[in-house]
């Protein structure tokens, strides 16, 4: 069927501010929903009060409202837009049970709008445990044994026949209990042993007012696979990725490591596992879209059970989509008004069909990454309830390749699978439960002379896995104490196929990643780029999607002749560093277009727009990480590099970029480490007459309390380099100093530690500017509720200030362009700023200034309606401000106040104390339209703002 | 670990890559071609119908899961060689028998390892199929080549022989489906994968498996309700006899099935030309679209000769062509009871959306027209041994 005609106005909702479990992955699908619906001829709405997404952005929907994600809020944009259908499958669950909550009210019918892309009373199903079960029932899909006992006697009866009949018993098998009608499913859990057996499940009979006690069939070990699938309107079902979770189940998908394609399944228990998931999804009502299916198998005897079905576009299938080149968000949208699979082409190839299932001829590994580090006392083990906040991608042509390649995304100061070797007992410790660093461990315990085995009694990731690991020990253990001019060809190009990073190798040959370069060089090797298409191979891709490999053979990707920009991304998100630097990257990549450049980006987080392969005029799915970017750099020879955009990811390169003499575009390296160097850039406040905070420079905890006493408390301590105001703290008296200090330096051995004399009773102030070198245009200045002391990224900010005078106004905005010229910026600059009233008199200090785009770049541009990081890139490459002066394109369109509100994912901690400080803890941020500060998005956190401060 | 052996692959154009040495040591050749499923090299390597062929697997991996009997279509393995980007040596599954590399060992399948796969296949995607050595004990380049130039063309190669059967057997015997005596397939091995004999058993068939030369008084002799031609190896113009057995049963008016050269050889009975492929299809994923009722079929493919679009009127209608490539998948004859495929819905390795074709053919034995489901479920593959496997 080709697309339907009877709608022509469709509204999409997206999934709101970046929680933990929730993030950017949405702002993919969306965007994509909204281009292939656009193409196709449609009239998008958009609506989403995340503003640091490229779909609430006016150049991907015809209409965007950047509202709160409620009832109300959506029944006021059907008043206005009157769309003919809604398609609520790409915000997450955010969206789906928006459009669930007015379907139960009848409102959609009512009003005469069609839901697309899934059929929502069919939702219910998959969230009601009975009601899925017996659905899967009905559809001969096997699912954990349970049953209810009502007694310890039959609950061993139960646990019996559960492990086998009394003559299949070996031993005792863990069970899993879950007490009826218990809140918060209070006296549940597993029982792990034959001792614990008749306490735990009399507790659990006690607990239940009804005094039953589910047992069921203990998963644990069991392996946990991922099936992404999409199903059209003529019921043609494709499953376009399969995804292997090395951890095994127990760990929440979203903290586990997975790799694609699934390595360890044989074809007949793969084909049963794919019947069983198009028969499910084709039991879930009529519906054409995208679907996710998560089973497990028990590796013991390969039985297979269906955990969960997500009937809509996921963070999976985000990944999914980056993993095969296979655009799903935007395939399934196009389903959803009623093309068929048959009727689509595959973009990628641009000459095959699209109803098929990709071949992949690459492996593909997901880190997640977390940041417990934010959170003191929180518990860092990984159960079924997602902790991560990010996660990177990385595609090898082996399992090694590809997993070496995603540490070395991490920015976690990870070369590849490496670090230290700690004691015995820490390893054996870490790899009893599941933590973040399990992969680490791992690598740990074979270095101590564990077996596969071993090591697989533990953590039960499959020996598959674990022999991959080892033999990457292996290959550390050859290369170990050799010197490095004797490491020949082969031996370095083996080294290389199986990811290790020229830091890794000069560590195992006590060597300099530069000598190891240049030796590397020097034998001719080099990483070849191929192309992610889809086909292993099989048809000519069109698409510029490419990730490195040492497989010796040929290059897929040839530099042109064009003139470019490369662009760095902003790697994994992380609390601090999100999806706001993302946008400004993927504006970067648009102007650099615009005016002319061939655009490359560099990025490895697949959850981003950045990487989708439509937008850059080459995508590098690469880590961010010197060594890789240097290769690329090599290859394409760029007349000039963007660091402007992507964060302190792309910062952090910089130094690297310019010893090598490479090109930048925009303000000059010596100019943005300059506002890095406290000394250098109080220098040149007070040659500029700017006040600032007293301030101190300390490298042990010695100097750091000197340095204290003298400026004088409450002090701010925190280490130089750092985004998001990681450990960050504020002190009052020299103990607190020492402690913070030590603290800080623990975690960042070697680093810098900036003091600063707190600002009490000051309202603080974010201010962002451009600059084409010649004259400096302030896009906003911001005045944050919460007072100073509450990092800026957690606090409510308000476009334009309400509460400082004009005098003040015009001092900020006189300050931040004195300083953006001082600094010779050609780009952008964000700058934080303090007023601080004593006795009737305002004084404005300038806490610190950093030459690129900043956190609050997105929200400025959403507020004012101007394109701030587009013309920022424009800036850089070579425009004037005054053009775009002319072109009306500065104008604010602002009426009335915006409001930036952060956003937490507390639920996820609720051991953390939540509590705000120096140290950012928001994942999200939603923004507010207000007309005057007497409004409750202004003056609840108002009241809110002495509660925050502790002191 | 012992160090593998050196291999070196070499092709007919003067290729030459080196690489370990993979299975057994020794010297093959044959048709480079390569296959793009992601699991299922074992069903692939014992596929009668990759006789004469080197198979390059595009996935890097391979032997994640080891070697098991049940994966196997034949008694041994019948591509002349392996290529592969990684080879796993120490495989974990449950199912697992023995390693991928013990069972080649056994079974003297030389393979080589270490080969930068993709470039080869792009290689192959540009030039076309071609012939190859791979060798442990030569390693000299220009001997290689000059041996790979020497393989004869699949091109007007008949290879069937080599891989039917000697004897006719029965793989099902006759008994009952229903209370009526079960239908009767006289199945004509030209290099016959199991799960196809698996799947009419499944259905309640009596299979008999005849020999490639059987003569058709001797088919007949049997009493089948209906002729199968099976899938197999080689040029199907260079099998005469063949063709003409197939008219012979087309005469006879004999409800009829063919999958993939069986298919080439009923259109070439019925008049329909065919012709070898530059590339040809390998894998799992390719699209098929039925196009009696719009609906599509992921199916498992292998095949490097095509029928021809052409005339057929009163002849055949084309009722499944390919997606991406409009190539003629499926054809339903008129002037006689029976059906053909070029893929394969008995999967293994693959996806199972057409093994309704398989009951389809029973409705024909049955005398009913067949009717294809509006939607195929994908039913379990008829192995259904333990969930191991």
């Amino acid at each position: 069927m080709p697309k339907r005609t009877d709608i022509e106005s469709i509204l999409l909702i997206g999934s709101g501010p970046i929680v933990i479990g929730q993030a950017c992955e949405f702002d993919y699908s969306g965007t994509q929903a909204a281009r292939a619906l656009r193409d196709e001829g449609y009239r998008v709405i958009l609506v989403n009060s995340n503003p640091a997404t490229i779909m609430t952005d006016p150049m991907t929907a015809d209409a965007v409202y950047l509202q709160e994600l409620t009832p109300k809020s959506i029944k006021q944009i059907v008043e206005t837009e009157r769309p003919d259908a809604v398609l609520p499958t790409m915000g997450g669950q955010t969206a789906l049970n928006l459009a669930d909550q007015l379907q139960q009210e009848g409102y959609w019918e009512k009003e005469g709008i069609q839901i697309i892309g899934v059929d929502i009373d069919a939702v219910h199903t998959t969230e009601d445990r009975q009601a899925f079960r017996d659905l899967m029932e009905s559809v001969g899909i096997d699912q954990a044994r349970s049953r209810v006992a009502k007694s310890l006697l039959e609950a061993k009866e139960i646990t019996q026949e559960l492990a086998g009949g009394a003559d299949g018993i070996r031993g005792f098998k863990p069970i899993v209990i879950r007490p009826s009608f218990t809140l918060g499913g209070a006296g549940g859990g597993i029982v792990w042993t034959e001792d614990e057996f008749d306490r735990k499940v009399t507790r659990g009979l006690e607990l239940s007012p009804v005094h039953e006690v589910l047992i069921e069939e203990c998963l644990f070990g069991w392996k946990e696979y991922e099936l992404e699938l999409l199903r059209d309107a003529k019921d043609n079902v494709v499953i376009i990725c399969s995804i292997e979770n090395l951890d095994p189940m127990g760990v929440h998908t979203g903290d586990s490591v997975t790799v694609a394609p699934q390595q360890t399944l044989t074809d007949p228990q793969y084909q049963r596992m794919r019947d069983a998931a198009i028969r499910a999804m084709r039991s879930i009502g009529t519906f054409a879209g995208g679907c996710n299916i998560q089973f497990a198998v028990n590796p013991a005897d390969g039985r297979m059970i269906v955990i969960e079905i997500n009937p809509r576009v996921s963070r999976s299938s985000a990944l999914a989509s980056k993993a095969t080149g296979y655009p799903i968000a935007k395939v399934a949208s196009r389903l959803a008004v009623g093309y068929t699979l048959d009727e689509l082409p595959n973009e990628v190839t641009g000459t095959t069909s699209a109803c098929f299932e990709p071949a992949l001829d690459y492996v593909v590994t997901k880190i997640p990454r977390w940041n417990f580090d934010k959170f003191e006392g929180v518990d860092e083990e990984l159960t079924t309830q997602m902790k991560a906040v990010g996660e990177v991608m990385a595609i090898g042509r082996t399992f090694t390749e590809s997993i070496q390649k995603a540490f070395q995304s991490l920015e976690q100061g990870h070369a590849g699978l490496d670090g230290e070797l700690p004691d015995r007992q820490v390893v054996r410790e870490r790899l009893a439960r599941p933590y973040w660093d399990r992969l680490l461990q791992i690598r740990h315990a074979f270095r101590l002379g564990a077996s596969v085995a071993e090591v697989h009694d533990v953590t039960k990731i499959d020996p598959w896995f674990l022999h991959q690991v080892r033999d990457l020990v292996d290959l550390e253990a050859e290369t170990r104490g050799q010197r490095l001019e004797d490491l020949g060809r082969d031996a370095l190009l083996g080294l290389k196929q199986h990811g290790f990073s020229d830091v890794q190798i000069a560590e195992l040959v006590e060597s300099t990643e530069a000598e190891v370069r240049a030796h590397r060089l020097g034998l001719g090797l080099r990483p070849t780029y191929r192309v992610v298409d889809t086909c292993a191979g099989e048809f000519e891709a069109q698409t510029p999607y490419f990730y490195s490999t040492y497989d010796q053979g040929e290059s897929e990707s040839e530099r042109s002749g064009a003139k470019k920009a490369l662009i760095l991304g902003s790697g994994p998100n992380r609390i601090g560093q999100g999806i706001e630097f993302d946008y400004s990257c993927v504006h970067g990549v648009l102007a650099a277009r615009e005016m002319g450049y061939e655009a490359i980006m560099v990025n490895c987080n697949p959850e981003t727009v950045s990487t989708d392969f439509d937008i850059a005029d080459k995508l590098y799915f690469e880590p961010v990480f010197w060594e890789r970017v240097a290769d690329i750099i090599d290859l394409e020879d760029p007349d000039g590099i963007i660091l402007q955009l992507g964060g302190q990811t792309a910062l952090k390169l910089a130094r690297d970029i310019v010893d090598h003499g490479l090109p930048i575009f925009g303000t000059p390296f010596e100019n943005m480490d300059l506002a890095e160097d406290r000394g250098k850039f109080s220098e040149i406040l007070k040659e500029l007459e700017i006040p600032f905070p007293p301030y101190g420079i300390a490298h042990s905890v010695e100097e750091a309390v000197a340095v204290a006493e003298d400026i004088g408390y409450p002090i701010l301590i925190r280490p130089s380099y750092v985004l998001g105001g990681q450990g960050m703290r504020i002190a009052i008296n020299k103990d607190e100093v020492a402690e913070y200090v030590a603290n800080i330096l623990k975690l960042f051995p070697d680093n810098e530690i900036l003091l600063d004399l707190f600002l009490e009773n000051a309202v603080e102030i974010d201010c962002d500017c451009l600059s084409d070198g010649d004259e400096v245009w302030i896009a906003g200045v911001m005045q944050h509720i919460e007072p100073a002391g509450v990092h800026s990224g957690d606090s409510t900010a308000v476009l334009p200030p309400f509460s400082i005078s004009d005098e003040a106004d015009a001092t900020i905005r006189r300050y931040v362009a004195a300083l953006a010229q001082r600094l010779g910026v050609v780009g952008m600059m964000n700058c934080q700023l303090a007023v601080q009233t004593r006795e009737g008199k305002e004084t404005v200090y300038v806490i610190e200034a950093n030459p690129r785009a900043s956190r609050t770049v997105p929200f400025v541009a959403k507020a004012t309606g101007v394109p701030v990081a587009r013309i920022g890139t424009m800036l850089m490459l070579g425009g004037k401000l005054q053009s775009f002066r002319e072109a009306g394109e500065l104008e604010s369109s602002l009426e009335g106040f915006a409001v930036k509100e952060p956003v937490f994912s507390w639920d996820k901690f609720p051991e953390v104390t939540k509590e705000l400080g120096p140290e950012m803890k928001s994942t999200g941020e939603a923004i507010a339209f207000v007309d005057d500060i007497t409004d409750e998005h202004i003056s609840k956190p108002y009241e809110m703002r002495n509660l925050y401060l502790k002191r | 670990m012992p160090t593998p052996l050196p291999a070196k692959l070499a092709l007919e154009d003067g290729t030459v890559v080196e690489g370990q040495s993979v299975g057994a040591a020794g010297e093959t050749a044959g048709e480079l071609c390569f296959n793009t499923s992601m699991s299922g090299y074992q069903e692939i390597l014992t596929d009668p119908s990759y006789s004469g062929q080197v198979m390059l697997m595009t996935y890097p991996h391979i032997g994640n899961y080891g070697a098991f009997e049940e994966a196997t279509e034949a008694d041994r393995p019948h591509v002349a060689g392996l290529v592969v980007r990684q080879f796993s040596r120490d495989p974990s599954n449950s199912a697992m028998e023995e390693t991928l590399a013990a069972y080649m060992e056994r079974h003297g399948l030389v393979g080589i390892s270490g080969v930068d796969t993709r470039k080869l296949v792009r290689h192959i995607r540009e030039k076309g199929v071609m012939n190859c050595v791979i060798s442990t004990e030569d390693l000299d380049d220009a001997s290689l080549v000059a041996k790979a130039k020497a393989v004869p063309s699949m091109a007007g190669l008949e290879l069937a022989s080599r891989v039917t059967t000697g004897e006719p057997y029965d793989f099902a015997p006759s008994g009952e489906r229903d209370g009526q005596p079960s239908r009767r397939v006289a199945v004509l091995d030209y290099g016959v994968k199991r799960n196809i004999l698996r799947s009419f058993a499944h259905l309640g068939c009596a299979v008999r498996v005849f020999p490639a030369g059987t003569p058709f008084d001797d088919v007949m002799a049997w009493e089948p309700d209906g002729i199968f031609f099976s899938n197999g190896p080689g040029d199907p113009r260079a099998m005469p006899e063949a063709v003409e057995l197939a008219r012979q049963v087309i005469a006879s008016g004999t409800p009829t099935f063919g999958i993939c050269l069986g298919h080439q050889l009923m259109a070439l009975a019925e008049g329909l030309e065919v012709y070898k492929m530059k590339v040809g299809h390998r894998g799992a994923n390719h699209p098929v679209l039925n196009l009696t009722t719009g609906h599509v079929e992921i199916s498992t493919q292998n095949h490097g000769f095509a029928v021809q679009e052409a005339d057929l009127d009163g002849v055949a209608e084309v009722d499944h062509r390919n997606l991406n490539d409009q190539t003629v998948e499926g054809l339903k004859f008129l002037r006689f009871p029976g059906f053909s495929v070029q893929y394969h819905p008995e999967a293994c390795p693959g996806p199972h959306d057409s093994r309704y074709l398989f009951d389809q053919f029973v409705a024909l034995m049955d005398g009913q027209a067949p009717a294809p489901p509006a939607v195929p479920e994908p039913s379990a593959d008829p192995v259904e041994a333990s969930p191991d496997a």
